[in-house]
């Protein structure tokens, strides 16, 4: 508990660096990177933050020490290179976007790899920590990047304000932009040059290796919960925010930990966790309408199968006769223990009363069978009246479709068909 | 009659991957009417749209829009590009995607206004979606955005519509109201140039017709155009001749014209 009190009140000064620096880094790559994830062009992100590193070395190599100005250069110019030169690969030859991806990212990369090797063997660049460019050292953020981070971020959302318009259509439409005359060319070049000015940023603290999670990770997983582009926005943010300052905590907590690791980590769980639990796109949400579903067509089917029980004893006017379990499996083979379950949740739903073994129909379980053998036969003769079927094949059809009528679709059979109560024929 | 023409294609060669797809296109079209582009597959429908609109750039050739340059009359043009040609999971509602009809350079940077709003109202009224208007545009049927990217154009509040494909994929009752809705545009003087795939409908939908396959083959009003000549000259394998050519020019990358020739 001290550790988490001593973090949030920032009692070492080095923690209010690491802080705000996931802080700027985390909002500026989650807004421009959603964009990209949004134009498909996530993959890029992954190619431009390996490609950053041959720019990272050539800029240690002019200044001859760590300066933010001439690594942010470098970064960018490598960065802006291997996005251009993915697109000149894909227009001007027959190898397709995926395979340029590949190519370009390995080849800067070990270029980038060789420069490193070679500031490394020279005597002024042992100690240059070049080498936390790989995987990040979100600890050793110092002022004066903090500054280069928040001019960063504060040139994106100048462009999102000023060019949000601009920036929805050409994620949408790029043709119908042009067609409305809007500069697409300079929109395209604002959204690159941001996000590799983002991908830049987060070098120092993510590494090139991990980076490209902060750019599609955040606005991927937020858009699992929101069809709202503003909201998609934010909760991406939001996300990548409590990402950046978890990873820093959990590395403040753990000496030796490393936090740009635990950044993308804590980032994945967000990601693995909306795929669970989003709202209707959500597996969790998906699984449990499967489950309504399979129970609804069981409920159905044992109302269902009461009804015609009583039609085949010429009973059906009155649905009054109390039946054994055995008479429901005589008319229609259900699995004994579904069964079982299944009168269960229509005694609580107030559809079925138990007396002993025996059950029986209440006023609304009545309403509410003859419903759905009617909703069966109506699609019987739908089916019957407009397609060419068998009449041998037109019950199987029904069989599933009577569980998905709306009372609206309903209504407009009946107008259709003419038919006002339960059709006598049963095929 | 010259202030007649809607749209004017001089010349017009483009080719991709070094072959031909539209091969030395030219021809005037009239105004006020409802004008169909139709063809076999591949030849070169889409491309001619997407030259008139500046899309594509062309090895050869201009087009003309009300005898200006495309860009000094942007605004009297609107464009409805092919439904399947962008992801509807994007997130945006019908009234957003239709909010993009007034998008211009010179509002880019301000916000939208009270007219803008209501003549984007308007227009999605025009196609039917009001009680769909806040609804995201991947909840749809197909029909519905197609009407969607209409009532986009609608809000262009252009006097040259150019289409691509909006009969594809969509429901009776999207056809007939997008049918109803051509009608009233060509009652309020406006030019539509539809791309068009299916001849059985053609004669129902147009009053005039551009028969293409790489080259123009015809051009007119129905009676000239539906001829049996045409129509086996871009439908019939007639044109065997012209595509191996093309084959040829692809293979070798050779250029299409000498350059001087084309003055």
């Amino acid at each position: 508990m001290n550790t988490f009190i001593d973090f949030i009140t920032f009692k070492d000064p080095n923690v209010l660096y690491v802080v705000l620096g996931m802080l700027l880094i985390n909002s500026s790559s989650a807004l421009i990177g959603t964009f990209a994830f949004l134009r498909k062009r996530a993959l890029i992100g992954d190619a431009v933050a390996h490609a950053l590193l041959p720019g990272l070395c050539l800029g240690f190599m002019f200044s001859g020490e760590k300066n933010v100005t001439y690594l942010m250069i470098g970064a960018f110019a490598s960065g802006w290179l291997a996005t251009y030169a993915i697109d000149l690969i894909v227009n001007r030859s027959k190898v397709k976007q995926d395979a340029a991806i590949g190519i370009v990212l390995s080849s800067f990369f070990g270029l980038g790899i060789v420069l490193l090797t070679f500031i490394q063997k020279n005597a002024a660049g042992q100690h240059s920590g070049l080498n936390t460019f790989l995987f990040g050292q979100a600890a050793a953020i110092n002022k004066s990047e903090i500054i280069a981070f928040a001019i960063i971020l504060v040139l994106i959302v100048i462009a999102l304000v000023l060019f949000y318009k601009a920036f929805v259509i050409v994620a949408f439409n790029k043709d119908f932009a042009h067609s409305v005359g809007l500069p697409v060319r300079f929109i395209e070049f604002l959204i690159t040059s941001l996000t590799v000015l983002a991908i830049a940023a987060g070098i120092q603290a993510l590494g090139v290796i991990l980076m490209s999670a902060l750019i599609v990770t955040p606005g991927a997983a937020a858009r699992l919960w929101t069809h709202k582009l503003r909201l998609i926005l934010v909760l991406a943010v939001c996300f990548s925010i409590f990402s950046g300052i978890g990873g820093a905590y959990v590395s403040y907590a753990n000496s030796g930990m490393p936090t740009g690791p635990w950044v993308v980590v804590i980032l994945s769980v967000f990601m693995f966790g909306s795929i669970l639990i989003a709202p209707q796109k959500g597996m969790i949400s998906r699984w449990r309408r499967a489950r309504g579903n399979r129970k609804k067509i069981l409920h159905e089917n044992i109302l269902k199968a009461i009804y015609q029980w009583h039609e085949s004893q010429k009973l059906h006017e009155s649905l009054s006769v109390k039946l054994k379990t055995a008479d429901l499996i005589s008319v229609r083979k259900f699995d004994t223990s579904d069964l079982l379950n299944g009168l269960n949740q229509l005694m609580r739903k107030d559809f079925v009363l138990r007396d002993g073994e025996s059950y029986i129909l209440t006023e609304s379980g009545k309403k509410e069978s003859r419903r759905i053998v009617r909703l069966h036969r109506l699609w019987e003769q739908y089916l019957l009246k407009r397609t060419t079927i068998d009449t041998d094949h037109v019950h199987s059809g029904a069989e599933v479709i009577e569980h998905i009528i709306s009372p609206e679709l309903e209504k407009e059979l009946e107008k259709e068909l003419g038919i006002t109560g339960i059709p006598e024929e049963d095929y | 009659m010259k202030n007649q023409v809607s749209v004017e294609v001089h010349n017009l060669t483009v080719s991709y991957d070094g072959g031909p797809v539209l091969w030395d296109i030219d021809f005037e079209l009239p105004q006020g009417q409802i004008i169909g582009i139709i063809g076999p597959n591949g030849s070169g429908k889409t491309t001619l749209l997407k030259s008139i609109m500046g899309l594509v750039e062309p090895s050869s050739g201009f087009v003309k829009i009300y005898d200006k340059n495309l860009d000094d009359v942007r605004e009297r043009v609107a464009y409805v590009p092919q439904r399947e040609s962008v992801d509807w999971d994007f997130p945006a509602s019908v009234f957003d995607v239709v909010m993009m009809g007034r998008y211009r350079k010179k509002n880019l940077l301000k916000r939208t206004n009270k007219a803008d709003v209501e003549i984007v109202n308007q227009s999605i009224e025009k196609v039917g979606l009001t009680e769909f208007k806040n609804r995201q545009i991947s909840q749809l049927s197909g029909g519905q955005q197609q009407r969607v990217f209409i009532a986009r154009a609608l809000a262009q509040k252009a006097d040259l519509y150019l289409m691509d494909e909006p009969f594809v994929g969509v429901d009776a009752a999207t056809e007939s109201s997008i049918l109803a809705l051509l009608q009233e545009m060509k009652a309020d003087g406006k030019t539509v140039l539809i791309i068009h795939h299916d001849l059985q409908t053609v004669s129902e939908y147009f009053d005039y017709l551009v028969l293409l396959n790489t080259r123009l083959i015809a051009k007119g009003n129905l009676q000239e155009v539906l001829t049996k000549e045409n129509l086996s000259n871009a439908y019939g394998g007639q044109l065997t001749l012209l595509s191996k050519v093309v084959d040829l020019i692809k293979k070798t990358e050779f250029p299409i014209r000498e350059k001087d020739v084309d003055l």
